[in-house]
């Protein structure tokens, strides 16, 4: 039995929610890329991940979504290390680590960037994650087969447990890609890449997940890691909101177990409070 | 009578070999260039738009219909330029300062330029002053801003506020767009135009410089 495998042997685990929003409550600037405050402000990356760990998050991620070299700048080896120190520190052995690894903003297939640069700023982020001591990669919020494929490689090169996670959020039914891929046909290719977990984050809110992570239940043996956005943003006035509460996030739990979920979470829009009613709602429906 | 509809196919089915083939038939049928631009390659990305819009087709099929009209009008661009034929519209297009996001606005970009117009692509990450500098001395009367993430969306503001305190405001109709973008945030910056797809941002363009 692998890694992750065990970690799922008692059953559905609870991951975190959004950080971005977190950290902007926190004073980080609108603009500003929250990746490097691992460096400059790292006592607040890490209360917003305390704040999930006491939640009662069983996974919590890093602040390294960005830290790729195609998506920003910067010193990104020493953003992705102090990512993955802050967030064992604020774990503290109560949560698991999973090291966040986002898409790099351009698409291969309009040749805006080659396969070369793609795997190679892959590559290093995940080794910095790596010998950061992550306990896992998360490969997150992927359009493109091809780029997942190639993060997906990088990150299994290193030896840990590789979950891939896609953002269903176009279609007549929001159940595909921006590029019009399925959840069959991720799975498919998932598989095939070698990944350890596959599944749906981002999106367009908890309402479509279920039916997705049945579909991609259906179409592989991997665990499923399901993490919906609270909603799409509103702008009310000059600031953004959410439409979904944590009651209603939490309210869909038993359809997102029964529908698959391993692992499940909260993505853009969630807070700490979503965390803590999916935990309620986990112990009320045990 | 050449087989036009040759033309418009390629572009909707994304093959620009075919594409640039049917161009080259039509101008050796004796076809003006200005004719296949407007009668063909216009109606056939408006049609594109239409699929995109209608989720029939996705972002790579896009990018190949775009890519087939670019074929065409990389044949027919000089020789409009040779007849006197202005483009309908020059646009400088660019997502906003704070924000590297620029899958959106490049298809907004190859959309504009299937739909007749000049663009003049800023990249992402662009400062207000960029926007002046390039509208001003490029002579563009149509300015397209993009932003994919709620917090810099704001930027959007501070560009439109710049080209008023430039005294270009009036030069030029500012349009937005963007994955958290709305018609009300449009409104409420005084953008000029809003459209919430690529292909529906085409027809936007068209009826702002037309207004």
């Amino acid at each position: 039995m692998n890694a992750l495998r065990g970690w799922l042997a008692g059953g559905l685990s609870i991951s975190d929610g959004a950080w971005g929003t977190e950290l902007q409550a926190r004073g980080l600037e609108p603009g500003a890329a929250p990746d490097t405050w691992n460096l400059t402000h790292g006592d607040r990356v890490e209360a917003v991940a305390r704040a999930y760990v006491e939640a009662g998050s069983q996974v919590i991620l890093t602040n390294t979504f960005r830290a790729n070299a195609v998506a920003m700048k910067g010193d990104l080896e020493a953003i992705n290390r102090a990512g993955v120190a802050i967030s064992k520190r604020a774990a503290a052995g109560r949560a698991l680590v999973f090291a966040s690894i986002g898409p790099t903003g351009k698409m291969l297939a309009a040749g805006q960037i080659g396969g070369e640069q793609v795997r190679a700023a892959f590559g290093a982020q995940a080794a910095a994650l790596s010998s950061a001591g992550a306990d896992a990669l998360l490969v997150e919020t992927m359009s493109d087969i091809e780029e997942a494929r190639l993060a997906v490689a990088a990150a299994k090169s290193t030896g840990l447990p590789v979950i891939v996670s896609f953002a269903f959020d176009s279609g007549k039914n929001k159940d595909r890609t921006m590029m019009g891929t399925t959840p069959e046909a991720v799975a498919a290719a998932m598989v095939e890449a070698g990944a350890d977990a596959v599944g749906a984050n981002c999106g367009v809110g908890v309402e479509f997940a279920a039916a997705i992570c049945r579909r991609l239940r259906a179409a592989c043996d991997l665990p499923i890691w399901i993490k919906p956005n609270a909603g799409l943003p509103k702008m009310e006035g000059t600031s953004v909101r959410y439409g979904t509460t944590a009651e209603f996030f939490a309210s869909h739990y038993a359809e997102l177990r029964d529908a698959g979920a391993s692992f499940l979470g909260g993505c853009c829009g969630s807070t700490p409070d979503f965390i803590r009613a999916l935990v309620i709602a986990r112990c009320a429906s045990s | 009578m050449p087989d036009l509809e040759k033309l418009k196919q390629a572009l909707i089915e994304g093959d620009w070999k075919a594409a640039a083939a049917a161009t080259q038939a039509a101008l050796a049928d004796g076809v003006a260039p200005l004719t296949i631009v407007t009668g063909h390659l216009v109606p056939a990305m408006d049609e594109v738009g239409r699929l995109f819009e209608c989720e029939e087709y996705f972002v790579p099929e896009m990018l190949l219909s775009a890519r087939a009209m670019k074929a065409s009008m990389d044949i027919l661009r000089p020789l409009l330029a040779e007849t006197g034929v202005e483009p309908i519209g020059r646009v400088v297009i660019g997502t906003v300062k704070g924000d590297l996001h620029d899958i959106g606005k490049n298809l907004v970009a190859a959309m504009l330029e299937g739909g007749g117009f000049e663009v003049i692509d800023l990249g992402a990450d662009v400062a207000p002053e960029l926007f002046i500098e390039a509208a001003a001395t490029r002579n563009a009367n149509l300015v397209a801003l993009s932003a994919l993430l709620t917090v810099t969306m704001p930027s959007m503001k501070t560009t439109i506020d710049a080209f008023l305190a430039a005294g270009l405001r009036e030069k030029v109709k500012i349009m937005v767009g963007g994955a958290p973008v709305t018609q009300q945030y449009a409104d409420s910056i005084g953008a000029d135009g809003y459209s919430d797809s690529a292909g529906s941002a085409v027809a936007l363009a068209r009826k702002l410089v037309a207004a």
